[in-house]
């Protein structure tokens, strides 16, 4: 009996001993002073210096290679605003967390970032079910969760979610846009899909269905990301004859596709997912095959001719004023990393949110950020309008269709623009996209 | 019957990548007893090695060479620092290390060369043979491997069996204080055996590391299927891995292709649970009796 | 009296956290809240792992039945939060006594093999039957804050007393199985099987039994974390989950309830206070993220070299306790002879 109870003691001093750790290390940030002069502490994230934002990213495990550069790009732009005035004169500290692409890690460090970090704003949360673990509780919380990383339809729901956006154009917009090339180019032949088995792929899929005629589709293989062996998915596509096959996957599985088709000696056209198909990472992956002795293959004959869509300006297009403004980021603060296409995205969406940020004012609540985005953003670095409104969350709203040529992207057609239902319309857009300002920032 | 064909010979093909893991889990489960479950962040970080090698002489090789070599002296550094300790305790202690084990290499893996991927190459060409017209949907890459992991699982055989180093490392596994009576040096020989596990492991990893690219996770997944491998064929067993590693992808390969690839790892685990339903042990082992 | 006794402790133990829960900050309730269902799966697999000496690798996936069977009756029944955490534990119990009837007859590496492949696999389900699960996008299982604490109440300290009511009620509940004579019986089957069939026990019923204890515990672990994170979907139940339990428990210290404690706390505290103070020291971006990984790494095996019977292990030496929660040579199975039997016989097999 004694002994019991001398366990209990023991084990009640301990957690005390614990708990009082705990107490002692939490910490709790103030929200902020009020300062001399015009800018105040309007907002929590925001003092009279610094406005602080906070997102979560996969920066380790499976889904790290080729995101984990995105955040590090944006950080670079918001370094260059920074050391040019910042906003109104605040720097932009961007606090991002490692979530390892697993939900349970998204809410504890959005939580951190919400609760004891006071962000403002979370920007660019990435993944779909990661984000989705959290943006419940941001609207509940109030807190703007600007330009999600992700292409879910899920993002655009102003009744349930009023302070979440997207950014990037969304999965089914792209099945579409992707969709109707290969109806109106392909007429006839056999149509296979090779998908990710998540909301990215069937996305996907569901608007390349709202094009193509059934009849045309004869396979649909998925893959899941955790199995990097496709043999079978590509066997069976090759069994099926299919003749262009379109995949709605990630680089790795891009390149994996590729290298099994060889490997068969199944030479189907492929048409890519944008997600998928940046030239740079791809002829990485593929470039050790490219020396294989005896074989005539090359990193860039592996992806020479790969037909995708962008929607943002080609990283081939020296001439254009945004890939200036993309390159001068890169060689300043980026050098380590290549200039690829989730660099491009990691400035891009940087660029969105300073001018948000710039047309919500001096002294922002965080009501003033979503109001800015309700009220239409113009186009910046995306080659098609936004959709942003008081009643539409979604981003970008088009592309144009290329192909890889000599590793970098080629225009192949203008900038087509089109809804998410099944049944709108896809249009060409016939506005152009506005220079980039020459100072690299954009005006209030 | 062309699919059939190719649905065999891939499954075969990502069978023996499958058994190349599953051999060295069975040689330090035979020679030491403890599950290994750094293995594949063993195996990701001495190709790791290879590719740096790789990328600076050009030379393919030079860098398979050195891989070994690195698999060889990191399996022993590893259970002299860190596995030694946990020997005579309980055995679940020696899994939680390899599990730390496991996590600092990818960690480490991560901080020395970031986390992109990165290309490696194969052996020998990737494109795919064929016989006249016909498509095999094999290449030259994939028989090497196929030969490699043989002669490795033969090789493994052959030391257990025949020399006095592997009468040594079965007897330590066996009864340690026994052995050590005999006058057997039981650190000197659980060393070896990681170091030779070690060796086997960085095969596997460049093996299989063309076609799942190099990043700090990236023989995470071929790990589990390695190890299930290993468990369907029998852990005491060389044999057994490489038939557990064959029959594992070809069983995967016609369930992906023939039934769809959404519940490929489902499928894996049916067919585990009807292995160990019908022996326990795997398909090689011995019947297991119980004295009293 | 056992369980007048443990529930005592109890009481005591809810006061204290729910005193704490208003006295810090609401994001170390939410920490607490993450640790309270931790707690409950973690002391479930110590149980199993410790108690009955049968190794799991794959509760996570026993979590991930708990949490979708809850999320379901939460979404389509609307059942009370009590009910749901009741019905999630009594479902993945279920699936606990299917796995252990299938595995009863594995031991050692065997079972680890088939448990880290249910790990795996399981969860697949879930992006397959996506009508259903929700594919991978999940479920959603936010809770509201009753409306009878106020508009003012944190949400996460309403996390944090739901989480550690149902803890505290999981481990009271466990604590006495510990004591009784199933609890004694697994011991027996632990330290000695042949011995323990002799005596007359039906080891295959008790080994089932503590799979089917485990799994139920995992179950409602996985319902209060689905709580706390308001979502359930795949990507939360990988390997790393699962593996991350196992290590909770054995660093806790085998077969210690408390040893559940230190291990959970270990599991949530330790990687978030690496990643802070490694952004702290001015390291952030993509490689530097992986220094709090490599350093977890370190951090496990020195615990684990450091105390070899896990920290409450450490604890009793350090508080002279005569002896360990399990002992030490408890879990190499008392085979050895047949083992070596087997050895003998693959001389002549392979």
């Amino acid at each position: 009996m004694r002994r019991s109870l001398r366990h209990n003691a023991v084990a009640a001093i301990t957690v005390l001993a614990a708990a009082a750790m705990l107490a002692a290390g939490c910490g709790s940030s103030n929200s902020g002073s009020s300062g001399s002069g015009a800018l105040t502490a309007s907002a929590p994230g925001i003092t009279k210096s610094q406005i602080l934002i906070g997102s979560h990213q996969p920066l380790t495990g499976v889904a790290a290679p080729g995101y984990d550069e995105i955040a590090p790009a944006s950080n670079a732009y918001f370094q260059y605003v920074n050391a040019h005035g910042g906003i109104y004169g605040r720097k932009i500290v961007y606090k991002y967390l490692n979530d390892q692409y697993d939900p349970t890690i998204t809410s504890t460090v959005v939580h951190q970032l919400v609760l004891q970090d006071n962000v403002y704003a979370i920007f660019n949360g990435l993944g779909t079910p990661t984000h989705l673990a959290v943006v419940k509780y941001l609207n509940d919380s109030k807190v703007p969760d600007v330009f999600v990383a992700s292409g879910c339809e899920c993002w655009d729901n102003p009744s349930a979610y009023p302070d979440t956006f997207g950014w990037q154009l969304d999965y089914v917009r792209e099945g579409k846009i992707l969709g109707k090339y290969i109806e109106e180019h392909f007429a006839g032949k056999k149509i296979g899909y090779f998908y990710q088995d998540d909301e990215f792929g069937m996305d996907g899929v569901k608007g390349l269905n709202y094009e193509i005629p059934k009849s045309q589709v004869v396979a649909a293989e998925s893959y899941n990301p955790a199995v990097t062996n496709v043999a079978p998915q590509v066997t069976a596509l090759k069994a099926a004859g299919a003749q262009v096959v379109v995949s709605f996957s990630v680089p790795a599985f891009t390149a994996l596709l590729r290298l099994v088709s060889l490997k068969l000696s199944f030479a189907p056209q492929l048409v890519v997912s944008d997600v998928g198909s940046d030239p740079i990472t791809l002829a990485g992956l593929l470039e050790s095959f490219a020396k294989q002795g005896g074989a005539t293959v090359s990193g860039n004959a592996l992806t020479q001719g790969i037909i995708t869509d962008g929607y943002l300006p080609s990283l081939g297009d020296t001439s254009n004023s945004w890939i200036k403004l993309m390159t001068m980021i890169h060689s300043k603060y980026l050098s380590k990393y290549p200039l690829d296409g989730n660099v491009a995205y990691g400035i891009a969406v940087a660029y969105t949110f300073v001018q948000a940020m710039l047309k919500a004012g001096r002294n922002p609540t965080r009501q003033d950020l979503i109001n800015a985005i309700n009220g239409g953003l113009p186009q910046g670095f995306a080659v098609a309008p936004y959709a942003y409104s008081s009643t539409d969350h979604n981003g970008i709203t088009g592309a144009y269709m290329a192909e890889i040529k000599n590793g970098a992207l080629s225009p192949i057609g203008p900038v087509q623009v089109t809804d998410t239902s099944p049944t709108g319309a896809i249009t060409t857009y016939t506005g152009t996209q506005p220079a980039a300002p020459a100072s690299g920032i954009p005006s209030p | 019957m062309q699919e059939f064909l190719e649905f065999t010979l891939g499954g075969i093909g990502i069978g023996m990548i499958y058994a190349a893991i599953a051999l060295s889990l069975v040689l330090i489960w035979r020679g030491t007893r403890v599950l290994n479950y750094s293995q594949g962040g063993m195996a990701m970080f001495t190709t790791y090695v290879a590719w740096v090698v790789i990328s600076h002489t050009g030379n393919y090789w030079a860098g398979f060479v050195v891989a070994l070599a690195c698999g060889l002296v990191l399996g022993a550094i590893l259970e002299r620092a860190v596995v030694r300790p946990t020997v005579g305790k309980s055995p679940l202690n020696s899994v939680i290390v390899t599990i730390g084990l496991l996590i600092f290499l990818e960690g480490l893996a991560g901080i020395i060369y970031g986390g992109q991927y990165r290309s490696f190459p194969a052996a020998y060409s990737v494109k795919g043979l064929k016989i006249g017209s016909v498509a095999l949907g094999i290449s030259p890459s994939d028989l090497f491997t196929a030969a490699a992991v043989l002669a490795a699982a033969l090789a493994l055989a052959l030391i257990f069996r025949y020399t006095s180093v592997g009468l040594r490392l079965r007897a330590t596994a066996f009864n340690p204080s026994v052995a050590r009576l005999l006058g057997i040096r039981i650190g000197r020989v659980l060393t070896l055996g990681w170091a030779l596990a070690g060796l086997f492991g960085a095969l596997a990893g460049v093996l299989v590391t063309p076609s799942t690219f190099l990043y700090p996770n990236s023989m995470d997944s071929i790990f589990v299927l390695g190890f299930t491998a290993a468990v369907i064929g029998g852990l005491d067993s060389p044999v057994g891995a490489v038939t557990g590693g064959v029959l594992l992808g070809v069983v995967l390969s016609y369930a992906g292709g023939y039934l769809g690839s959404d519940l490929v790892l489902v499928y894996g685990l049916v067919v585990l649970a009807l292995v160990l339903m019908i022996r326990p042990n795997g398909l090689f082992s011995a019947p297991v009796t119980r004295r009293v | 009296m056992t369980l007048a006794r443990h529930l005592a402790a109890a009481i005591v133990v809810a006061v204290v956290l729910a005193a704490l829960s208003v006295q810090l900050g609401a994001y170390r309730d939410y920490q607490m809240a993450e640790v309270a269902a931790y707690v409950v799966a973690v002391a479930g697999l110590t149980v199993l792992i410790g108690l009955s000496g049968q190794i799991s690798v794959g509760n996570g996936a026993f979590m991930a039945v708990g949490s979708y069977g809850g999320a379901l009756l939460m979404l389509h029944l609307n059942w009370p939060l009590e009910l749901v955490f009741a019905a999630s534990a009594v479902i993945a119990a279920a699936g606990g006594a299917i796995f252990g009837i299938a595995a009863a007859r594995l031991r050692g590496p065997y079972l680890a093999g088939a448990t880290l492949m249910l790990a795996v696999a399981l969860p697949t389900l879930a992006d397959q039957y996506t009508g259903v699960f929700g594919g991978d996008q999940g479920l959603s299982t936010s809770i509201t804050t009753p409306a009878f604490l106020g508009a003012a109440f944190p949400p996460t300290r309403w996390l944090a007393w739901v989480t550690c009511g149902a803890a505290l009620i999981a481990l009271v509940l466990l604590a006495n199985i510990s004591r009784s004579r199933i609890g004694r019986s697994w011991r027996a089957v632990r330290d000695d099987e042949v011995a323990a069939a002799l005596s007359g026990l039906n080891v295959a019923r008790l080994q089932i039994l503590a799979f089917v204890v485990s799994a139920g515990c995992a179950g409602l672990g996985g319902a209060l974390l689905a709580v706390v994170t308001g979502i359930v979907a795949p990507g939360a139940y990988t390997l790393t989950l699962s593996i991350g339990l196992l290590t909770a428990a054995v660093v806790g210290g085998l077969g210690s309830l408390f040893g559940a404690v230190w291990g959970s706390l270990i599991l949530v505290l330790v990687p978030s206070y690496l990643t802070n103070l490694a952004a702290s020291h001015g390291l952030s971006g993509a490689a530097s993220s992986s220094v709090p990984i490599a350093a977890y790494g370190v951090v496990l095996i020195i615990v684990m070299l450091a105390f070899p019977a896990g920290i409450q292990g450490g604890l009793r030496r350090l508080f002279g306790a005569p002896t360990a929660a399990v002992p030490l040579n408890a879990l190499r199975r008392r085979r050895p002879a047949s083992e070596h039997q087997e050895e003998g016989l693959h001389e002549k097999i392979t």
